[in-house]
């Protein structure tokens, strides 16, 4: 596959505050009120890949149960990209950034 | 007075809460999720451009009316969203709100913590684009997003059409409808289903859109796989007729029903027993919903009834609270909830006959598939597990072995299948059951130490 399709199609707008957040260092356009996972899957990017194996993922339940959309925060930490709202400037990523001072 | 701690703003939760505000009490109200409404009523935020009135359907005017009787109710409880609850011991609840942790005493506690989809795994089950069917439901009133443009159901449920005919109401192709109970099995359901009409005629009304769509509907498939190299390019199955069939999709969505999440119910100290007819273990209850003195379960968290059950069955486990407490009770008010309760649930029994977990297509899978979605833990790592062990073979023996349903999820996913791996063809009950273990969901190590 040549360039990335979304794997969300949006279908109902939404209207408000833009957020830009970054991913792996790819900027993508949100607007608040957002998911971080309806964001990341509507601009094409995948969550995160597994710990065991590196094989993508891009969450499963949606709703907070299944913990298979993780993301990492620069600031360090991570959190369920399905149940938490995308606010302007975060910096996000897969896997934890060293240098972040991850923990978790 | 008495502290009453309600867990789960769903239609349970909050009729119950609305029951014991009308008696001049003041019960907590925790929710995980920033808007009340639960999964099913969930309520999108204000700022997205989405019909609901369209999307609910039949059910357009529970909707409205539940988060109108909410937005009547909030101001006279204590309504805290976007808590978790993650841990219980004796009296006391542990608490995180937007990560500041905290507890909470109650004198009765009463769960409403609502129900997540049964998923069977199946090869590529792992692959992005492939979701749970609550969750496709929830990429759409949620977050106004579908999961993909050409949307493959599979599963048992009579919510694969029903969420099938939201996706193609909002412009998805949909690939495939495919169901593993065969239509026989169905059709052997019906008079446990007559006890329901409304529900069945919507049911069926959902299935006839499917065929004036011209989609696809099978029954009793065998799911062969999800393919795709690094996204869902199709689903694989066999139909009823042993017929390899290949639909081309960008997402699946998998669905075997509901089950009750019963983590908290099993923290409270609630009793559990095996229930052969939903091949699941669930709290026990009286005909109110008491499951121990002062511990009280409601709606789908504890029974699947659907969302009209979790309802009265809120109202029913508040009157419960009211007699516990010394209330006189309307006892004919008390009756006729406990009757439309038992007759709801009784019609889920029914439905999950017609639409069976396939434990046995389960227990036939290949040692190649993953079960363990967290900890990356294939079936063949169990099977090779079980064989090792030389005393009784259970779920939680199997867990510490291999660390299938030890990961950040603690066996909510893959439980229900890895249940019908050890069980391999005999009684679900003789694998056991996997017992619920604090923290229920995943908390950051430094807000658990907070002194409270």
């Amino acid at each position: 596959m040549d360039a990335p399709k979304p794997q969300f199609r949006r279908v109902a707008a939404r209207a408000g505050q833009p957020a830009m957040l970054s991913f792996d260092g790819t900027t993508i356009r949100a607007t608040t009120g957002d998911s971080v996972l309806a964001a990341l899957l509507e601009s094409g990017a995948l969550i995160r890949r597994l710990e065991f194996g590196a094989e993508p993922r891009a969450g499963f339940c949606l709703m907070g149960a299944c913990q298979d959309c993780w993301v990492w925060s620069a600031e360090g930490g991570r959190f369920r990209a399905c149940t938490t709202e995308v606010a302007d400037g975060m910096v996000l990523s897969a896997e934890p950034q060293l240098l972040g001072g991850a923990d978790g | 007075m008495a502290d009453i701690v309600i867990v789960g703003a769903g239609p349970a939760g909050i009729s119950a809460a609305e029951t014991l505000c009308a008696k001049g009490l003041k019960p907590v109200l925790i929710d995980e999720g920033a808007r009340a409404g639960g999964q099913g009523y969930r309520r999108p935020a204000d700022n997205l451009a989405l019909d609901m009135n369209r999307l609910m359907g039949s059910e357009a005017g529970k909707y409205a009316a539940l988060h109108r009787r909410f937005e009547a109710l909030r101001a006279k409880i204590d309504y805290r969203p976007r808590t978790l609850v993650w841990a219980i011991d004796g009296n006391q609840l542990h608490l995180l709100q937007d990560g500041r942790a905290a507890t909470l005493a109650f004198d009765r506690l009463l769960i409403a913590s609502g129900a997540m989809d049964r998923v069977a795994p199946l090869p590529g089950w792992t692959l992005p684009g492939v979701f749970t069917l609550g969750g496709a439901q929830v990429a759409l009133k949620d977050q106004g997003c579908l999961i993909g443009s050409r949307v493959a159901f599979l599963g048992s449920s009579p919510l694969l059409a029903l969420a099938a005919k939201q996706y193609r109401d909002m412009g998805a192709d949909i690939a495939v409808i495919a169901d593993t109970t065969p239509f026989a099995a169905k059709a052997a359901a019906l008079p446990a289903l007559l006890r329901a009409p409304r529900t069945l005629l919507r049911g069926i009304s959902y299935m006839g859109a499917s065929l004036r769509a011209g989609t696809q509907m099978l029954h009793g498939v065998t799911p062969v796989a999800v393919e795709g190299e690094v996204r869902v390019e199709a689903l694989l199955l066999r139909d009823a007729q042993g017929r390899e069939r290949r639909f081309a999709c960008d997402a699946v969505a998998l669905g075997y029903g509901l089950k009750p999440e019963t983590q908290l119910a099993d923290l409270a100290q609630a009793e559990f027993a095996y229930d052969p007819d939903f091949r699941l273990h669930l709290p026990k209850i009286d005909g109110l919903g008491r499951a121990r003195p002062g511990l009280y379960l409601a709606g789908d968290g504890v029974r699947i009834g659907g969302a009209d059950a979790a309802e009265a069955s809120g109202a029913l486990a508040a009157h419960a609270i009211l007699t516990d407490l010394g209330q006189p009770q309307d006892i004919e008010l008390v009756r006729r909830l406990a009757r439309q309760v038992e007759r709801l649930r009784a019609f889920q029994r029914g439905l999950a006959r017609a639409f069976a977990w396939p434990a046995a297509q389960i227990a036939a899978l290949p040692d190649s598939v993953m079960l363990c979605r967290c900890e990356n833990v294939t079936i063949g790592d169990v099977r090779m597990a079980m064989a090792k062990e030389l005393g009784p073979i259970e779920v939680n023996r199997v867990k510490a072995m291999t660390r299938c349903g030890m990961g950040r999820c603690q066996g909510r996913v893959c439980g229900p299948a890895l249940q019908e791996i050890v069980a391999a063809g005999r009684d679900g009950a003789s694998a056991g059951r996997l017992r619920g273990q604090a923290p229920v969901k995943p908390i950051a190590l430094a807000a658990a130490g907070d002194p409270a």
